[in-house]
């Protein structure tokens, strides 16, 4: 029976977008007490889903029953359990940050959130390539709604270029969908896992340019360069809030590297064991330097959170490029104090810039400045990786994870230089916020600083640093999280022989 | 096999034809390369399930074989979403038009050009 509630986490959202969206378009308040109570759900479901994950044994969940190839499966295991976690933390933070001015500013936010998170959750758990490519499709509609969520020109003009890219980002999904198919006959992930080693020879060349199709789909999904150019334009003309969601949408992509690459192209893919290896760790490092070089040419708060995003997706690309259990647990675990910092980062350049049109630096800031540039300290510290914080412990953990003799003249100069040139960008750009800026008194007119969203913003440090303290116990989790991934088997049992699949529906 | 190479060529058209209008810098033509290209990805599609003639899409004893009618599904999803996609990014496009008054796709803050209306607020550094 446990298997059921594999689907509650996509079944929530999905209701409450639809009833957000015919029963309650009309009734702000109505909206919200029901789109906070949802998220709360997909949380508490979230770590309930956690907790069943923890056993170590893959969850499937066979939606109509259908048997396992045939039919479409979710399917449950650690890595999926954790991102869920990550999403239901993230989308309870944003959602709480969100009620206020920012929801009221167009109409449906709360359905859009919901629609993405229903996105959102279905690509982490589903284990159907079709599917996953259904979901994506899901959460990209509802975020070009939240992208474009309050309108205005230059929003407009970002938007075109993000739904653009991602058009074109899912027709190259679709070909390289078409490839694996046309040369495996199945789109299940297990199945695919089982079939990718007894293709015939012939086909070998059909199915890597398959492979690396897909690689360059989650590439964009994840900001790799040289695909990396939607991502300052989105995030940085997009309102707060969204942004702040979209920070985990870029880990959606590195989930979809991570599970496709260990699963089905993984160690015992035979001819095409790790064909995305080579790619990953160069791409991660020039990710890492350009994500850097935008961090210091970045001309305002948000270019400079941006870009710093970026830097992040490189890091943790690092991480997963060095196909090691040590590098993908540093890897799960970067991203995920990585996700939380960006997104109390965006949130809080929402507070700061309230009012300048999200660009340039703001005619004043809200009372007591020393609050937030307090704020600002503590998660420019997480961001680029100074101690005590979350983001030193993940550096550390991925640089100690790549410090085998082949990577480690790659990898060492990499994240330790960025990391320097990214505390001088993060510098610079506080002293010229809190220092050079206006300051609080400096005009009299008040600006009365919004308080959930501070609250939310305090919430997400504390988060960071409860991820510091217990750094212990969450590398454990991810540790196991890595060795289940890097050793599929269980993973393909559980989806093609489950337990229940026999057993009749209803009576 | 003048078949194949019929679908072959058409799909490489098809898609030839999509990223040259991708890349031309006004909205109109990138909306229409769009749609190209997801013409040209659904032919693709389609062909994944091998070109068979005269066959049912079901397994049965009366035909000597059967074609796969799964890629048939699979390209059914991609034109509704497809569609969906394209509705979408042309009344974006609609709207970015009617705001800006041209319909180019360059976000205009290129340094030789007065910036877009909100980045003018920024204080002089």
């Amino acid at each position: 029976m446990t298997s059921q509630w594999l689907i509650v986490p996509v079944a929530i959202p999905a209701m409450t977008a639809a009833l957000l969206v015919l029963a309650m378009r009309h009734s702000l308040s109505g909206q919200r007490i029901v789109s906070v109570a949802a998220t709360a759900l997909q949380l508490v479901t979230a770590i309930g889903l956690y907790v069943l994950a923890g056993d170590g044994e893959p969850h499937a969940y066979l939606l109509g029953n259908w048997p396992a190839p045939f039919g479409i499966v979710l399917v449950l295991d650690r890595l999926a359990a954790t991102m869920l976690l990550l999403a239901g933390l993230l989308a309870f933070a944003v959602v709480l940050a969100a009620i206020g001015a920012w929801d009221r500013r167009g109409r449906h936010f709360h359905a859009l959130f919901q629609f993405q998170m229903l996105g959102i959750n279905g690509a982490f758990l589903t284990g159907d390539l079709f599917n996953l490519f259904v979901f994506f499709e899901v959460l990209l509609i509802a975020s070009y709604g939240l992208m474009l969520h309050g309108g205005g020109a230059r929003r407009l003009k970002a938007g075109f270029h993000y739904v653009a890219i991602n058009l074109i980002g899912s027709t190259v999904f679709l070909f390289a969908v078409g490839l694996v198919y046309a040369t495996t006959g199945t789109l299940n992930m297990a199945d695919l896992a089982v079939k990718v080693p007894q293709v015939a020879a012939g086909d070998h060349a059909l199915l890597a340019v398959g492979a690396l199709l897909l690689l360059t789909v989650f590439a964009i999904k994840s900001a790799m360069v040289p695909l990396h150019w939607w991502l300052p334009p989105t995030y940085g003309s997009t309102s707060p809030p969204a942004a702040a969601l979209f920070a985990i949408m870029t880990k959606v992509g590195a989930y979809s590297i991570i599970r496709v690459y260990t699963l089905i192209f993984g160690a015992e893919a035979g001819a095409l064991a790790g064909i995305a290896a080579p790619w990953i760790l160069p791409a991660g490092i020039v990710t890492l330097l350009f994500g850097t070089i935008g961090v210091l040419a970045g001309r305002n708060l948000l270019d400079l959170i941006c870009y710093s995003v970026i830097a992040s997706m490189g890091t943790l690309l690092v991480a997963v490029g060095l196909t090691s259990t040590a590098g993908l647990a540093a890897a799960l675990y970067y991203a995920v104090q990585s996700t939380l910092t960006s997104a109390g980062l965006f949130l809080l350049a929402g507070i700061l810039l309230e009012g300048t049109g999200g660009r340039g630096s703001p005619a004043r800031l809200p009372p007591p400045a020393s609050l937030y540039a307090g704020l600002y300290f503590l998660l420019a510290i997480a961001m680029v990786g100074m101690p005590p914080l979350a983001g030193f412990i993940g550096k550390f953990l991925i640089l100690d994870a790549g410090r085998a003799a082949s990577q480690i003249a790659s990898v060492w100069p990499a994240i330790l230089v960025t990391s320097l040139l990214l505390i001088v960008g993060f510098t610079r750009t506080g002293i010229r916020l809190f220092w050079n800026g206006p300051g609080a008194d400096a005009t009299p007119a008040l600006r009365v600083a919004p308080l959930l969203p501070t609250v939310v913003v305090i919430g997400i440090v504390v988060a960071v640093a409860g991820l510091s303290v217990l750094a212990g116990p969450a590398m454990n989790d991810m540790t196991a999280t890595a060795e289940q991934l890097l050793a599929p088997q269980r993973y393909i049992a559980a989806v093609l022989r489950p337990r229940l699949a026999s057993a009749p529906p209803g009576e | 096999m003048s078949m194949e190479l019929l679908m072959a060529t058409g799909i490489g058209a098809l898609t030839a034809v999509g990223l040259y209008l991708i890349l031309l810098r006004r909205s109109f033509p990138v909306v229409i390369g769009l749609t190209f290209l997801s013409y040209a990805v659904n032919v693709f599609l389609f062909v994944m399930g091998r070109l068979a003639v005269d066959r049912p899409p079901i397994v049965g004893t009366s035909a000597d074989g059967y074609t796969d009618p799964l890629p048939q599904a699979l390209v059914l999803t991609a034109i509704v979403i497809t569609f969906g996609m394209t509705a979408l990014i042309v009344v974006l496009s609609l709207r970015a038009f009617l705001e800006t008054g041209v319909d180019d796709v360059t976000l205009g803050i290129r340094p030789d050009e007065e910036p877009s209306d909100t980045a003018r607020s920024e204080a002089p550094r």
